[in-house]
């Protein structure tokens, strides 16, 4: 890869600048959907059994 | 060489962008009136949401606002380049392609969309669904090109917000929603159209068909001041319901009484006048508009927190 210069380029300050907001974006979806989970979960949100057919036998009695 | 030069400027970008030119492309501006009033719409129901849940859904109806403005500025973008006071949007500035603003329009639509439906109901994301189909096809594509009364109908698709809100919360539409819309609604047309007044050239020159380009600026004047008349009812109807309390009285009662004092002084000037004192009086109406929308959204949050105290009612 001799034929490349490595010095850095005004360019490269830039696109810096977008992969770090992307990246800030990916990491705030990931904490939304997770804080999005346990909210749903804690307040008793509609919840399917594990394979997603209700089972009887997972209710608990009255 | 530098692998810099290996990303030749593209025919419609002459320059690489910056992170900050993609939330450009969101509107951020437009964004907050649609978080705030959706946030209005949300709080003010009657039943409780969780504060988790309340904020994944005003932050996705936010950014299904966001991306309609993208494809918005993508199906505009030739429009943008004549108009002043859009010529330094990232496309017509150079800065994004036409197909990116596309792509990030659509899949921002997609996961808005998907995301509300799974942090509040179904009735809520296809409310935001369909606003942003309103204002994508209806408004930008059809309506905006071809008649003067497309920022009448187009205005629906910025008073769908607070009726998104109230439906994250109680998982449908109902009279006080129907009101809130009601409200945005009538409010559009005066709030552009004096806005119009003093920005006609630039409509103008993108050929856009604004009602002081097309029927004239006294035809203007008189369609706000009867737009003006028809919004008092809807402001005063909300106070029928149980949303409203003594805080958005008085603010209904100030509001109203100042914008149709407001709209009369437009409606009684001329074009003389006008240009004698450079749109005074329709520049400060245009930012009494701006207010009477905060304020009486504002009265309304303000009214659910006095409930909240037992102050609220009459």
């Amino acid at each position: 890869m001799s034929g490349f210069d490595r010095t850095t380029h005004e360019l490269h300050h830039r696109r810096w600048g977008r992969n770090l907001g992307l990246g800030v974006v990916l990491i705030a979806f990931v904490a939304i959907v997770f804080g999005l989970t346990i909210a749903k979960v804690t307040t008793g949100a509609d919840l399917q059994a594990y394979d997603h057919v209700a089972r009887p036998a997972l209710i608990e009695a009255e | 060489m530098t692998d810099a030069s290996l990303y030749a400027a593209s025919p419609e970008r002459s320059a690489e962008p910056e992170f900050r030119d993609y939330i450009a492309l969101l509107k951020p501006r437009v964004m907050s009136l649609v978080v705030f009033t959706a946030l209005v719409g949300l709080l003010v129901a009657p039943n409780p949401v969780h504060p988790m849940i309340a904020f994944t859904a005003i932050l996705f109806i936010a950014l299904g606002g966001g991306a309609s403005g993208a494809l918005n500025m993508w199906y505009d973008a030739d429009i943008d380049a004549v108009m002043k006071r859009t010529r330094k949007r990232p496309i017509p500035a150079g800065r994004i392609a036409r197909g990116e603003a596309l792509a990030l329009g659509l899949a921002l639509s997609g996961i808005a969309v998907v995301m509300l439906g799974l942090a509040a109901n179904l009735v809520a994301a296809g409310l935001l669904a369909f606003t942003i189909f309103f204002y994508v096809v209806i408004y930008t594509m059809w309506l905006k090109r071809w008649t003067p009364q497309n920022i009448v109908i187009g205005g629906a698709a910025g008073a769908f917000p607070p009726m998104i809100g109230w439906a994250v919360a109680t998982g449908g539409v109902s009279l006080e929603s129907v009101l809130m819309f009601g409200l945005i609604f009538v409010w559009t047309p005066p709030h552009f159209w004096s806005l119009a007044l003093f920005m006609k050239s630039d409509y103008g020159d993108a050929g856009v068909p604004m009602l002081p380009v097309t029927h004239g600026r006294d035809a203007t004047r008189r369609h706000i001041l009867a737009y003006t008349l028809l919004l008092v009812p809807v402001s005063l109807a909300l106070l029928a319901t149980p949303i409203a309390g003594p805080a958005y009285l008085i603010a209904a009662l100030v509001l109203n009484t100042r914008f149709v004092i407001g709209a009369v002084r437009i409606w009684r000037r001329d074009d003389a006048a006008c240009t004698a004192d450079d749109h005074r009086v329709e520049k400060r109406f245009f930012r009494l508009s701006l207010w009477y929308l905060f304020l009486h959204f504002g009265a309304l949050l303000m009214d659910a927190a006095l409930a909240q105290t037992g102050w609220g009612m009459f």
